[in-house]
This record gives structure tokens, sequence and C-alpha cells, in this order.
């Protein structure tokens, strides 16, 4: 049985829906990359995996979160906390903000282990400390007694995963890890929380908008639309032979070496508000393949080949 | 900043600097009065009633002969003992109602807000003068009344800095990483919401000062002979026409340091740049 399963996950807040029946698995070691635009229903998602739902006053409508053979959806709160951190740690966002500003990052770090591990002063600075060189930075000694405003953005997200990694979890969950870093940096993160992943025997669920991060870190992908699953699959064959017309979209928007000036496309349009979400597919009204047939019902998602996808006229299929 | 690199860095502008000498020399008044008066405070000499200021008598004497330089230096143990205790009791149980009702929020909140917008409808001093009236006048009192009556505006800067910080994309980070409430507030909450809450407090001692003469001017605080600056003052008002220098100097030393410590707190607003979080409460 795989570390993660997700099945027909829905989430409501209030008297909206925002997460319709997604579902996917995740063994150890292994990517998946949870994909979509602003809106899509990704970090509500994530919310849902660490317990944080009650937090927006959401709630598991439908649907369950099985982790390492435990049913996690709309179980009591005393349950997901003595998980956080300990079995399922969050990497936050932004790394700009994701610091105490007033305390040194080495304490942060330390703070961790000492409450997951037990551990004294001592034994958690050396802990943090082997952690910071298994992030790669450099003088951690040093570091360790650095304020979050000395640091560079890379350096502080290394630190924010070397906390998350302190509590010596079995699931990461990481929203946007990269978004808000220069895109050398983006890559270098990418590369080596994959790499600590694959070493360490992790899972990893990477939420992203950028398919670029994608095809270098994942090993599947769940395309996510409007809160519900467009496609997915392996990353090989999403990359080599996209179906719904979405995901064809979101890797065209990777610019690419060589590419002429100016020929470089968005998707037009955006992303239905939460209040109108049509009835039939949500995607239709930015498909350039919509038929009569794509505005008057929801397409239930199929297999294709590897991939599972939501959609009445999948490209590659002559339909 | 840092507070401390504050206090410092705000003692070099040219407003801080002079207030911060003026403040070093209250407290080390404060701090040394016994070793610094010339006389004893309740020396009493009828021959030497209502001197002049003279060499023997730097400020003259009062009505019973006593040295008021030495009663100036022992009031001003008493006034600025009296205060910053106080301010210090009003501003950390502001923190305590302040965290906790804006941590815990919904039916916490209300109700612990209905309580301090209770103290905070009246001004300071009709809070004090209905609690002395209660507990009897004297130091204690006096003490009890200062901390009830400021403390409504550090709870609701408290609250209203921990609400901010709650939405933080570090507490948030802290919660996904399995950290309970106690650790959320005592170590990342209370910490960062510390500072404006703490110049808002020096502030507010300059106020406590004046309340504290006030009530020793009414005869509520410091009982004779004890010297408190406001109840010199209050003696002195027999004599004002005969000897002025009684209730002038003590006036002056209030002035002076309630100047000092606004010009100084002033200063430190702006070294720290929280003066916009300071008027969120």
């Amino acid at each position: 049985m795989a570390l993660l399963e997700v099945e027909g996950l829905t989430i409501g807040i209030g008297r909206f829906t925002p997460v319709q029946e997604i579902g996917f698995s995740l063994d150890r070691g292994a990517v998946l990359g949870l994909v979509g635009e602003s809106g899509s229903g990704k970090s509500l998602t994530a919310m849902a995996l660490m317990g944080l739902l009650p937090l927006i006053r959401g709630e598991v409508r439908a649907g369950s979160i099985v982790f390492d053979g435990v049913e996690l959806a709309n179980r009591p709160a005393e349950l997901h906390r003595r998980l956080r951190g300990r079995r399922i740690a969050l990497v936050t966002q932004n790394p700009m903000t994701s610091l105490d500003p007033i305390r040194t990052v080495g304490t942060q770090i330390d703070e961790v282990s000492r409450l997951h591990g037990g551990l004294d002063g001592r034994a958690a600075k050396a802990r943090s400390l082997d952690l910071m060189e298994a992030m790669r930075i450099p003088r951690a000694a040093v570091v360790h007694g650095q304020y979050p405003h000395q640091l560079s953005g890379g350096m502080k997200q290394r630190i924010v995963i070397a906390m998350a990694l302190a509590g010596d979890p079995d699931l990461l969950v990481a929203d946007e890890p990269t978004t808000a870093l220069d895109v050398t940096v983006q890559a270098q993160i990418v590369r080596l929380m994959v790499d600590l992943v694959k070493a360490r025997g992790l899972a990893l669920v990477l939420i992203t908008h950028d398919m670029g991060v994608v095809a270098q870190a994942c090993d599947r992908v769940v395309v996510l639309y409007a809160g519900r699953i467009a496609e997915a699959g392996p990353v090989e064959s999403i990359f080599a032979a996209p179906h719904h017309p979405y995901t064809r979209a979101l890797i065209g928007c990777i610019p690419v070496e060589g590419q002429a000036r100016g020929t470089l496309i968005g998707i037009p349009g955006q992303v239905p508000g939460l209040t109108d979400y049509p009835a039939h597919c949500r995607f239709a009204p930015r498909c350039p393949a919509a038929s009569a047939r794509c505005r008057a019902e929801a397409p239930a998602p199929a297999t294709i080949g590897a991939s599972r996808v939501a959609c009445f006229h999948p490209l590659g299929r002559g339909a | 900043m840092a507070i401390g690199t504050a206090l410092l860095s705000a003692a070099r502008t040219p407003r801080g600097a002079p207030a911060a000498i003026v403040l070093v020399g209250v407290v080390f008044a404060a701090i040394f009065a016994d070793r610094l008066a010339p006389y004893a405070y309740d020396m009493q000499s009828l021959m030497q009633a209502n001197l002049p200021p003279s060499a023997a008598h730097l400020l003259g004497t009062d009505e019973f002969g006593r040295d008021l330089f030495s009663r100036i230096l022992h009031g001003a143990r008493i006034s600025l003992g009296v205060a910053v205790t106080s301010i210090g009791a009003s501003v950390a149980l502001g923190l305590v109602f302040g965290a906790i009702a804006g941590y815990a929020g919904g039916w916490a909140d209300r109700l612990l807000m209905a309580v301090v917008d209770l103290t905070w409808a009246f001004p300071e001093i009709l809070i004090a003068l209905v609690l002395i009236a209660i507990l009897g006048p004297g130091l204690g009192s006096t003490a009890v009344a200062i901390t009830v009556g400021y403390m409504a505006q550090f709870a609701r800067l408290a609250r209203a800095q921990i609400i901010a910080l709650k939405g933080e994309t570090y507490i948030e980070a802290t919660v996904g990483l399995g950290a309970g409430h106690a650790h959320i507030l005592l170590r990342h909450l209370v910490p960062n919401a510390l500072t404006p809450v703490l110049v808002a407090g020096m502030l507010a001692t300059g106020d406590a000062i004046v309340l504290e003469a006030t009530l020793g001017y009414f005869g509520l605080g410091a009982q004779p002979p004890l010297p408190s600056w406001g109840a010199m003052m209050s003696a002195g008002v027999g004599q004002m026409f005969l000897a002025p220098w009684v209730i002038v100097f003590p006036g002056l030393a209030i002035a002076i340091t309630v100047v000092a410590i606004n010009l100084y707190g002033d200063a430190l607003i702006d070294a720290l740049q929280i003066r916009n979080r300071l008027r969120e409460g």
C-alpha cells in the first residue's frame, strides 16, 4: 500500500465546494506534482493533508485521505497535531516571511528537534548543523547564529526545509517552495529537495504552478483546474503527449531556449471564480477545442494510456 | 531594530539626547537619594522654616524647616518607583489579557475586551479615586490604581499586535511543523508584539507620574512625612506667596521628568519606526 492515498477528496468552505473529487497516491521516495493556476485548489488540498482546514473554516465533505494506513479526513484536531512536524511536515510558500524575524534561524531549527525528538539543547544544535549541512548551507555554524534578515532568499528557504526535516517526517508537503526565489536559486532548491526525497526515502507533495519545476522534479503529476482534476499521470507521458488541452496549454507556457521573441503564449481568459463554476466542463470557456457537448455536461475522468484525463476531446486521440 | 540598539540610537538624536541625560540624572537621584541628600528627608528644624534657597539649603526649606533638595531627591525615589512598578504591572497584565483575547478570539476575546473597555471608558483619575476610596489612601493603593487605570491601552495594543501577527506566514509554518498553542503564543507571538507595548508603557510612565502626583496632592497617595512630589506641592499651597519655592521646585521636578520621558519616548518611537503600529491599539 502506498504511503499516502487520497480518494474522491472534496473540500467545502461554507456553501462553496472549491475542491471536488481529487485523488492520487504517493509512495516513499517519490515526488508528486500538484499543478494548477491560482484558485485551482492546490493549497486547499495541502491544508487538508495537514489537517489545517479548520483554520479557514473549511472541511472535508467527502472522500478519504489515508496516510500510512490511518484515515486523516475529518479526524480530531489532536490526531493531526501529533502528526504535524513528526510524520507530515509543511514547507511554506514564502521563505521571506516563513521565519520568525526576531529569533536566530538556528534556534528555530533546534526547536523542532526539541519538540519532536525530545533532544536537549546541545544535541538539538548538533542535529541542526547536520541538517544545515545536508541542505548545503556553507558555514553552517555561523549561519546557525544569524537572524533571517541577514540571509538571502535561497538560504532562508534552505533553513525552512531544514526545519521541516528536523522532526524526521515521512511526508513533506511543499506549497510553492520556490515561487518567491530567483530562477537560478529555484533550480538548486528543487534539485536539493528531490535529492533529499530519494536519499531519505521521504515522499514529497510538490505544489507549484510552474510546469518547468514539475518536469525537473516530479515522478507523477496531477493537473488541477478549478478544483477538479484535468489530467493525472506519469511526468514523462504527460510531457510527451498531453491529452487535456489545459495541460498542453500549461506546457506551452514554459519558455524554451531559442524561442523567437514574442511567441511565448499565455492561456487566454482566467480561472472561473468559486461563485460561478459552470455545471459543464470548467475549462470550456477557455478551451480552443470546446464543443457544444463541453458546454452542456461535465466530463468524467477516463483512462488514456498511462494517464487519467477528464475531457471529451482528448488530444492525440483524434476525437 | 532591536530595542536595546534603539534605546542607544534614540539617545543620540537632538531631541533624545537632553531627555536621556535628564532621565539618567533622575534615576540616579532616585537610586542614591540617601547618599546624595545633604539632610534626612524628615529632619525638622522649626528655627529654619521657610528659608529661601541658600548655600546651606540649595532649594530652601519648607514650613517645618526640612531641606527641600533632600526631599525632592527622596521624592524622585517614591514618584518614580511607584510609577515604574505600577506601569510595569500594568503592561504585564495588559499583555496577558491582550494576548489571550487576540489569540483565542471568539467569546473569550469579547468577554475580556468588554472588561477592558469598561475601564477604558472612564478617565484614569476617576478609576484611581474609586479604587482608593475602596482600598484606603496610601502608596500601595496608588500603585493598584495606576496599574488598573492604564491597563486598557496595553491590553488593546497587545491584542491588535497579536491579531496582526497571527496571520504571518511564520506562524502558519510553525503550526505546520506541529507547534502547540502555548509555544506559538509565548515563543513567537508575544516576543514579536512586545516592542510597541513596551514603548507605550514608557510613555505612560510620564502620565503615571502626574497621576501619582495628583493623588499625592489630594493626600490620597504617600502619607506624611514621606516626600512625594505631589504631596510636597500640596503642602506648599499655604505658603505660596510667603515661600513660593516650596511649591515651585517639586512642580518643576515633575514637569522636567515628564517632559524628558515624553521627548525620549518620542525619539525611541522614531528610532524603532513603529509609529504606525502604535496607532493600531
